[in-house]
Parts: structure tokens; C-alpha cells; sequence
């Protein structure tokens, strides 16, 4: 899912900084100071979650999860997967600093688009697991999307690898849609505040 | 799991302010990263080859994460030489292998593993939290740094939280293949993961309230620069400049040529 350094053009490794800078400004905006304990314990969950790997046929995946981050935090997903992607960078050396404003971008402008889009139907019992299936699919084909976009646009060149980036995604995308759509339903039952803030009733849910 | 492999030392780039560390990262890796000549990318990992020497790291694991992080790389070699564009070198059937491709792929794979090993000795040789509070004193906002400070101190906690759950699952006998139970155990598993962790950070944040916390953190290291540090920084961005000028004059070269 990361873009190593050393392979994206000037332009392109300038606007996903650009982009970047400004859905994490907007994000450490909207956060007041009670909410960032949750924000930073949720980065550290979506780290983890990058650890734990789904058997897919032969072989097998890891996680991703940037929809459910996209849905549960809105803006603040800037900040988080920033912060994620900025862990991995130090303790792994995937992805790094130059490049980082891309692959931030590429993760979580599709976790915004989800919020918007999709959060909406979550408060509804019977659009739930659609909801969040859709959370799930949707961000990971974005952000494969966003991906190709920022090698296709690097160099011409690219342009098969990019093809081959979608195409890689789609396999990932479904896995992601079940796990979120169970996750999301799962907290629905367990702790409806994580979904839907404090004041929400489980009774009602 | 340790997640900081690299930290612990007592070299010269280990001593070295991280504030310093960082603009000479951020520094190299710029340059490095823009390389458009394989001159310029040899140059640059030669240099980040003599700062990991400097830093005195296990040979063994840096040689380690060094063949997991080429996976990526991996991925372009199989795709770049069949499909970029260019002078066939070798045909066969439908198969063509250009030059170009090769070319670029080799190139991408030197620039990668230079910028690689820049970090692991730059800034891997520091713990996250020197690096949090050297951002926070390079003007990084406030909330983001705390986020990254926090983060980092809780990364351990839920990861050894989703372990145990696991753990938990497979002793009764639960065995990951390609089907929907899979999928609905994982997340469950995830999702106690999250309630737990949701749960610590209602807790943890209400303890600092308790404790006045005010959105600072006061450490007891206060960073100060020594001449050391300038000397440190000065030469690197002379190498950065070098690799610069070689580009520079390279394009002019082939710009006349």
C-alpha cells in the first residue's frame, strides 16, 4: 500500500505534501484537546491493524482499515493516519519522509470521502452493514485509485504498474468491506458511543 | 514484538541532537529522492552507506529489514521492464524487456535503498519520543506532535491487547482460511481491540485531567545544540549539495551533448 521513496516526480511528491498539510491543518482544527487521547490511541489501533494478516487464497493480506478510521473520526483521520504512517516510516522504513505526504493523501482523503458519504446511513439499523461494506470497499479502491493516479502521473511509463495497482486492490477491497462492515456492526452492539459519540443511546440503537 | 530496533547505542549519530537528524533526513533524502541520474543515486548511497557505518547498527538486521522493504521494489522489477516503454533489449512471444524499463528500475531501486539506509542510521538511531518533542521544537503544531507522542506510547499496549485476544481465538481452535468466519472473527477481534483501547483512552485522559494537564509535556531533557551538531549538519548538507551539483551539471551535459 505504500509508495517507496525514490519513485514519484517532483510535482506529484509537491501536491500530495500541499494536499496533505492542508487535511492535516483542517483536521488539528477541528480537534479540541479532550479528543486527542482518542484520535492518538486510534493511529496506534490502525497501526496495529496494519500488523494483523487475512488469509486471502494462497497467500494473504494485511489490514488496511482506513474506511472505518475515515468513519469513526471524520478530518481527524489526517492527523491519525499521518501520525501511522509516520510510526511505520521510523520503526519499519516503509514509505518515509518525503513521500509521506502522498501516501497520506492516498489513505486518508478516501477516509474522508467516506465519512461524508457514508456515515450518514451507519445511524440506520437496516443500512448498517451495507454502510459499512461499502466503507470498507470504497476506501481501499480509492486509495488504490489515488495510488495509480500518483504513479501514473510521476511518469507516463507507469502507467501499466498503475493499471496493475487497481487491479491488485480489488481482492483487498472486498476483504476490507466485510471486516469493516463486521466491525461496524459489531461496535453498533458493544459500544454504539465509538460509532456514534457520547450522547447516543444503545438502547434505541 | 520490539518495534525500535535501531535506537539503542552509543554511536556518534545515536548522541546527535535528533532535531539535527531530522534536517539532515529531510535534507538528503529531498535530493536523493529527485536523483533523475544513476551518478547522482550511486553518490547518495555511498554517503547514507558511510553514515550507516557511523552508526554501528547490527549488520544482520539492518541486511534484514533491508530484503522486507525491497517487496515493493520487487513488484516494479516485474512490471517496469515488460512495460515501460522503450528499445527492446530481449523479446520473447509477447514478452519484450526495454531498456529504459530496466534502466529506471534499477535506478528506482538504488535511489529506495539509499533513502532506506539514510533513515534507519538518521532516524531510526533515535526513540520516537526524542523525534516527537525535537518536531514539536521545529515548530510541528502542538496537537499533532501529542498525537505522535501518544500514539507511540500506546502502539505496544493495543498491539499486546490484539495478541492476546488472538491468542485467546486460537485455543479454541480457530484457524484463518478464505471464508466468511474468518473474515467475522478478525473483525470481532479487531473491534475488542478498538472498545478496549477506547475505553484506556477515556481512562488515561481522564486521569491527566486529573493531574493537570494542560497540553504540554515537560521534559526532563531539555535539547541543547552542541558544536558537534552544527559541524554534524554542515557536512551533510555539503554532500547534499555535491549530489545536487552532479545532477546539475550531468543535465547540463547531456543538455549540450
Amino acid at each position: 500500500m505504500h509508495i517507496s521513496e525514490g519513485v514519484l516526480s517532483a510535482p506529484v511528491l509537491l501536491s500530495g505534501g500541499v494536499l496533505t498539510f492542508a487535511g492535516t491543518a483542517i483536521g488539528l482544527k477541528k480537534l479540541d484537546y479532550d479528543r486527542i487521547m482518542s484520535v492518538a490511541i486510534l493511529a496506534s489501533t490502525f497501526f496495529v491493524a496494519s500488523l494483523i494478516h487475512v488469509p486471502l487464497g494462497p497467500g494473504s493480506v494485511h489490514l488496511i482499515l482506513n474506511g472505518l478510521l475515515g468513519v469513526l473520526l471524520g478530518w481527524a483521520s489526517f492527523p491519525a493516519i499521518l501520525t501511522a504512517l509516520l510510526l511505520q516510516a521510523v520503526f519499519f522504513q516503509f514509505g518515509g519522509i518525503v513521500v509521506l505526504g502522498v501516501n497520506t493523501f492516498n489513505m486518508a482523503a478516501p477516509a474522508v470521502i467516506c465519512y461524508y458519504l457514508v456515515r450518514p446511513f451507519l445511524k440506520e439499523k437496516k443500512y448498517r452493514a451495507v454502510a459499512g461494506f461499502a466503507a470498507g470497499a470504497l476506501s481501499v479502491f480509492m486509495a488504490g485509485i489515488f495510488m495509480a493516479l500518483s504513479l501514473a502521473l510521476s511518469d507516463s511509463g507507469f502507467f501499466s504498474t498503475a493499471k496493475m495497482v487497481v487491479v491488485a486492490h480489488v481482492p483487498v477491497m472486498i476483504i476490507e468491506g466485510f471486516i469493516t462492515m463486521f466491525t461496524v456492526t459489531f461496535l453498533a452492539r458493544v459500544k454504539p458511543e465509538i460509532l456514534f459519540g457520547k450522547d447516543s443511546d444503545p438502547v434505541s440503537q | 514484538m520490539t518495534f525500535e530496533r535501531f535506537c539503542q547505542g552509543s554511536s556518534l549519530l545515536h548522541r546527535t541532537d535528533p532535531r539535527f537528524k531530522i534536517a539532515a533526513a529531510v535534507a538528503l533524502t529531498l535530493v536523493i529522492a529527485l536523483c533523475k541520474s544513476m551518478v547522482g543515486a550511486v553518490f547518495g548511497l555511498g554517503v547514507s552507506l558511510v553514515l550507516l557505518g557511523i552508526a554501528r547498527l547490527d549488520f544482520r538486521q539492518v541486511l534484514w529489514r533491508l530484503l522486507l522493504v525491497n517487496t515493493f521494489i520487487a513488484f516494479l522489477w516485474v512490471m517496469l521492464p515488460f512495460t515501460y516503454p522503450g528499445d527492446t533489449i530481449w523479446a520473447a512471444g509477447p514478452l519484450k524487456i526495454s531498456r529504459e524499463g530496466v534502466a529506471l528500475a534499477f535506478l528506482i531501486t538504488v535511489k529506495a535503498n539509499a533513502i532506506i539506509i539514510l533513515f534507519i542510521s538518521l532516524l531510526s538511531t533515535s526513540t520516537v519520543a526524542d523525534l516527537g518533542h525535537a518536531l514539536e521544537s521545529l515548530g510541528v503544531p502542538n496537537k499533532l506532535c501529542l498525537i505522535l507522542l501518544f500514539s507511540y506510547r500506546y502502539i505496544a499496549v493495543v498491539n499486546e491487547e490484539y495478541q492476546r485476544l488472538a491468542r485467546a481465538a486460537r485455543f479454541r481452535c480457530f484457524r484463518p482460511a478464505s471464508n466468511m468466519h474468518t473474515y467475522r472473527t478478525f473483525a470481532h477481534l479487531f473491534g475488542m481491540t478498538l472498545v478496549k483501547s477506547w475505553t484506556r483512552a477515556e481512562r488515561v485522559g481522564q486521569a491527566m485531567r486529573l493531574r493537570g494537564f494542560n497540553g504540554r509535556f515537560y521534559s526532563l531533557y531539555e535539547p541543547h545544540a552542541t558544536a558537534g551538531d552544527f559541524v554534524f549538519l554542515g557536512v551533510i548538507l555539503v554532500a547534499a549539495m555535491a549530489i545536487e551539483a552532479l545532477e546539475l551539471g550531468l543535465s547540463l551535459l547531456m543538455f549540450q551533448g
